[in-house]
């Protein structure tokens, strides 16, 4: 087994609100191996989105980190612990950007609207000239336009050149989010994490979209962290698939397992909610019962229980389960497999 | 395929629970302290608006020159350990090069203060004729209470500026109310409509705007003649003040009304039939009421500095009228002010009033806001 | 754009034909005219004048015509570039304004420059650290600074300094100098003594710039493309003043085009107050005196000042934001 890229132990993210404490990401692990897509998939509010910044420690206050590792594999280089790092210091910084890159939501929003999208690439080249290009003369602005038009080109924007100067806002959906890839592809990254990438943008767009993050994964052995709730998505992108829910991993495993041998209730809800045209007309559209309770009502014990088809009286509204192999490479927390391992309150 | 059906029964969604915007608007207020402290200091000074001859101590015109600049006689308010609120009393010789008074505080004699006592005569209200106020000393006029000294005529500061806060802050509220109509109105009008009204409104906002407006407010009060009487005058000024005031809450008023034209709902309130007057006080004015509200709040305290300024270089609110201006002209030269500083104290209570808006104002803003924290 | 620009500028004349009128019809609105206060104020101070010799100055200064003839005489000598005689002081007023003009902008410039040297670091640094101990004073300093007065402060530095320090803080010179021709001297006399009002004039400002930078800075830092910047490996420093500091600034930038004119007319409370050689104290006297044609030519100047200023403004915001810039195509 090569070593993991990326290794979660564990990892807690807690909100520090007038109203409460809010526990976005309460006891996440999961590794990510070199060339690896692994997929997060849950609802709103599952904490995806807090884990991914976790990692690049851009938490936003009040929120914080409170317990877990983050190891993060530097070539031959020991593993670094990211949550020992402060947020602000060089070695974090160093990090951002040239081995961790970000592929954020909103690509409209994500770039600045009044820098040419261009602009902002050739600014992440420079930043990290010297982990790119060690050594060497520095990059002049002549050199550096002509590799974000060849990046452009890459990640199949047409008419790269003149694309180079536009801004973010006047570009098409789908060209935004090339543009995103390139910036973030830009100095080479051993690992990505794209945040629901196709979220915003149309779905034949999207299709085109997906084609070229597997095509780059394919060519550059990046691994990637793929967030989203679309359980379509992940089935065509990832290999190993993670889900959340309130915080917590309910299950993960690779992505055949986990679509064709969903242990955990959640995730076998998830996919018998996803809607079939192959059922006979005039069915009702399978749902999971209740709704997600906000953020500070968490329920006692497992999270998932008051909405359990298979929930057991007394145990499930009573402690958490224990994330606990259910085969080969499978892993959920549900009583159902494991009645006694629980997590320590 | 059939709904999952839970063993656990799902708890009780909560109760729906309804609350009115005003009310939201309110909680989301109560919970700035500062706000709500800054309010309870303008409603006392309202309340002064309300009466000020019962808060004063003498009659705020009354001069005489033999007790000019008698300094602050400070109130205590324990003798000792007793609650028993007092003022030192003061001496005063006479200059021999001069010849004038000068009065200093002589803390050896008390003068005990005394509350609902009789003195100079007025109207509660401007209906009932009487002769209680709510501070004094005795009524024989051997003791003096001057809790601010008094200026150059002898007239005393405390009652004065009493007064003056009645003058400046109803000042304050009735321009920005006069710009609120006129701005809502023409910018309403401007918005909803559109066409020819609404080009010729944009230019006339756009003319006033462009008018530089401390000279022209100069030029306006400095147009009144001064025969006229001081209620005459304080209308003007309210009238001049405003005038100009309005167009920036006009344009805003103006383009709410265009944003909100095109808005689903009010498309919606047109298909269900719905009168144009209906839709436009039930529907669209709601949505941006609490904003007008805290905007003009805020308007005040400008409203309130800029009367002070003008009545202070002479061209506003003229003597026998008083107002916080009018109190601070005394203090424009720097040697009466170096005798008796106490005459700066009227500026005090104007920053003091102006911030309470501000504040108040802040407060309002946020809690009208329905998307903010 | 070019287009919107060169619309106002066609405008530009109309509109100051507009104001002229109506700064003209102000200035003449008060009952009696220039030789009314003129004969009231001798009469007070004990010399007297007598019938006849009143009618011969009326005739002699024009103020016996009706106002339209006295308007166009004003608008014709305008044309020629003459501004016209003030009544009270017997000199062209161009000379008059002339001589107050360049100390007026010399105070609007500095009251400008400190301005905006405190206000913007002191916003980003309390958009950037919220809450803290920093912030919560900028906060009260800011909040006080907007609610005194600036005539109010000016009086309390006054004494404070006179009363305290026995120093007397008006004018703009000290006494050997105001009348001396240029020197370096004097200027550096000048700058010792420019400072306070400049001070005093830009308190106010100050205080409110520092608001609204922290307030469009904190509606910025919560938007994505800072994440982004962030995730990118940026400094916060850098990261801050590149990107949303940048775009707080492109709404404030734009207001600098109201700021000078409102400087100018700001500055005429203080400097009344403070004894200075400014425009405003002497349209403040023209406007008492009713010595119409000095009031009349100021009062367009300042009106020529804004409507230059918002034209400025509005092309400032255009062009640093490519987003309005562009938005023809």
């Amino acid at each position: 087994m090569t070593t993991p890229v990326l290794q979660v132990k564990d990892l807690r993210v807690h909100f520090f609100l007038d109203e409460g404490l809010v526990r976005a990401v309460d006891g996440v692990s999961f590794d990510v191996h070199p060339g690896q897509v692994v997929g997060i998939v849950g609802e709103s509010g599952c904490g995806k989105s807090v884990t991914m910044k976790a990692i690049l420690q851009i938490v936003e206050p009040p929120g914080r980190i409170v317990g877990g590792q983050i190891l993060f594999q530097k070539d031959s280089a020991p593993a670094v612990d990211l949550t020992r790092l402060s947020p602000k210091s060089a070695e974090l910084r160093a990090i951002r950007g040239a081995e961790i890159a970000l592929i954020p939501q909103e690509p409209m929003a994500a770039f600045s609207p009044v820098h040419s999208v261009g602009e902002q690439v050739i600014e992440a080249l420079r930043l990290h000239e010297r982990q790119w290009r060690p050594s060497g003369p520095r990059l002049s602005r002549g050199e550096a336009r002509s590799m974000t038009v060849d990046l452009f080109r890459s990640v199949g924007i047409s008419m790269p050149d003149e694309r180079v100067d536009a801004y973010s806002w006047q570009l098409s959906g789908g060209l935004r989010q090339r543009a995103m890839i390139a910036m973030a592809l830009s100095c080479r990254p051993r690992l990505l994490i794209a945040d629901e990438p196709t979220t915003a943008i149309d779905v034949t767009t999207q299709a085109q979209i997906l084609n070229l993050l597997r095509d780059l994964q394919r060519r550059h052995g990046t691994a990637i962290v793929f967030i989203t709730h679309d359980l379509g998505v992940i089935a065509q992108m990832a290999r190993y698939v993670v889900v959340m829910y309130l915080g917590r991993v309910m299950e993960q495993g690779s992505v055949e397992q986990i679509f064709h041998a969903p242990k955990h209730p959640y995730t076998r809800a998830l996919l018998k909610s996803i809607p079939s045209v192959n059922v006979a007309p005039r069915t009702l559209l399978p749902t999971i019962a209740g709704s997600i309770p906000h953020p500070l009502g968490r329920p006692r014990g497992c999270p998932f229980h008051p909405r359990c088809p298979d929930a057991i009286p007394g145990v499930c509204s009573e402690r958490v389960p224990a994330l606990r192999p259910v085969g080969p490479t499978q892993l959920a927390s549900c009583f159902l497999y494991h009645r006694d391992e629980a997590v320590e309150p | 395929m059939s709904v999952l059906a839970p063993a656990v029964p799902v708890t009780a969604e909560d109760r729906v629970s309804v609350a009115s915007n005003w009310q939201l608007v309110w909680w989301r207020f109560r919970k700035h302290r500062l706000a709500l402290v800054s309010a309870l200091v303008l409603l006392v000074l309202y309340v002064t608006v309300l009466c000020p001859d019962f808060f004063s101590t003498q009659d705020p015109e009354a001069t005489e020159a033999r007790l000019a600049f008698i300094p602050i006689q400070r109130l205590h308010v324990f003798d000792g350990l007793r609650p028993s609120p007092w003022v030192p009393d003061v001496a005063g010789k006479r200059n021999p090069t001069t010849l004038r008074m000068e009065w200093r505080v002589d803390e050896s004699r008390k003068i005990p203060v005394r509350f609902f006592v009789t003195g100079y005569p007025y109207r509660l209200l401007g209906v009932v004729s009487t002769r209680i106020h709510l501070l004094g000393a005795s009524a024989d006029g051997r003791e003096r209470l001057h809790l601010l000294g008094t200026d150059r005529l002898g007239r005393d500061q405390w009652s004065r500026l009493v007064h003056g806060t009645r003058t400046s802050m109803t000042i304050g509220l009735t321009a920005v109310t006069f710009s609120v109509i006129l701005g809502v109105l023409l910018g309403g009008i401007s918005g909803y409509y559109g066409g020819p009204a609404d080009a010729v409104i944009q230019r006339l906002i756009e003319l006033l705007q462009s008018l530089p407006t401390i000279p022209i407010w100069l030029a306006l009060t400095a147009a009144l003649p001064r025969d006229w009487s001081p209620q005459q005058v304080f209308f003007a000024i309210t009238v001049i003040l405003s005038l100009v005031g309005w167009t920036t809450l006009g344009r805003e008023v103006r383009g709410r009304f265009l944003a909100l034209r095109e808005e689903d709902f009010v498309l919606a309130a047109e298909l269900a039939g719905a009168s144009q007057r209906r839709i436009i006080v039930r529907h669209m004015v709601p949505t941006f009421l609490s904003h007008i509200i805290a905007t003009s709040t805020l308007a005040i305290p400008a409203m309130i500095i800029n009367e002070t300024s003008l009545s202070f270089l002479g061209l506003g609110i003229r003597p026998p009228a008083i107002s916080w201006g009018v109190l601070l002209q005394e203090a424009q030269n720097i040697q009466t002010v170096a005798l008796a500083p106490w005459l700066l104290v009227p500026g005090a209570v104007v920053i003091l009033s102006v911030l309470a808006f501000n504040l108040v104002g802040d407060g309002l803003r946020d809690a009208a806001d329905p998307y903010s924290q | 754009m070019t287009r919107y620009v060169l619309k106002r500028l066609v405008l530009l004349p109309a509109l100051l034909f507009l104001f002229s009128v109506t700064v003209f019809a102000i200035v003449q609105a008060p009952p009696g005219d220039f030789l009314t206060t003129y004969v009231a104020t001798l009469a007070s101070s004990g010399s007297s004048i007598n019938a006849e010799q009143v009618d011969a100055l009326r005739r002699e200064y024009g103020l016996d015509r009706p106002v339209w003839v006295q308007y166009l005489k004003w608008m014709e000598n305008l044309a020629k570039g003459n501004l016209g005689l003030s009544l009270e002081y017997q000199r062209p007023n161009a000379e008059l304004i002339g001589e107050r003009l360049v100390l007026t902008m010399v105070l609007a410039l500095l009251s400008f420059v400190f301005t905006w040297i405190v206000a913007i670091p002191a916003g980003i640094y309390s958009a950037m650290h919220p809450r803290s101990v920093v912030d919560y004073l900028l906060t009260v300093l800011n909040y006080v600074g907007v609610a005194t007065p600036n005539f109010m402060l000016a009086l309390v530095l006054m004494w404070g300094a006179f009363a305290y320090f026995g120093m007397s803080v008006t004018g703009l010179f000290s006494p050997d100098f105001v009348e001396a021709p240029w020197s370096l001297a004097r200027v550096l006399d000048l700058l010792e003594h420019v400072w306070l009002p400049a001070v005093v004039l830009g308190v106010a400002g100050t205080a409110r710039l520092t608001r609204v930078m922290r307030a469009n800075l904190l509606d910025e830092l919560n938007k994505p493309y800072v994440t982004t910047a962030r995730a990118k490996g940026l400094s916060e420093w850098r990261l801050v003043v590149r990107y949303p500091a940048r775009l707080a600034l492109n709404p404030l930038v734009s207001t600098i085009g109201w700021y000078l004119p409102a400087l100018f007319s700001g500055s005429l409370i203080v400097a009344t107050v403070m004894n200075l050689p400014n425009i405003g104290p002497l349209l403040l006297r023209a406007l008492i005196n009713q010595d119409m044609y000095l009031a009349g030519s100021i009062l367009l100047i300042y009106c020529f000042l804004t409507i230059v200023g918002t034209l400025i403004s509005d092309i400032l915001l255009a062009w640093l934001d490519p987003r309005i810039r562009l938005e023809e195509g």
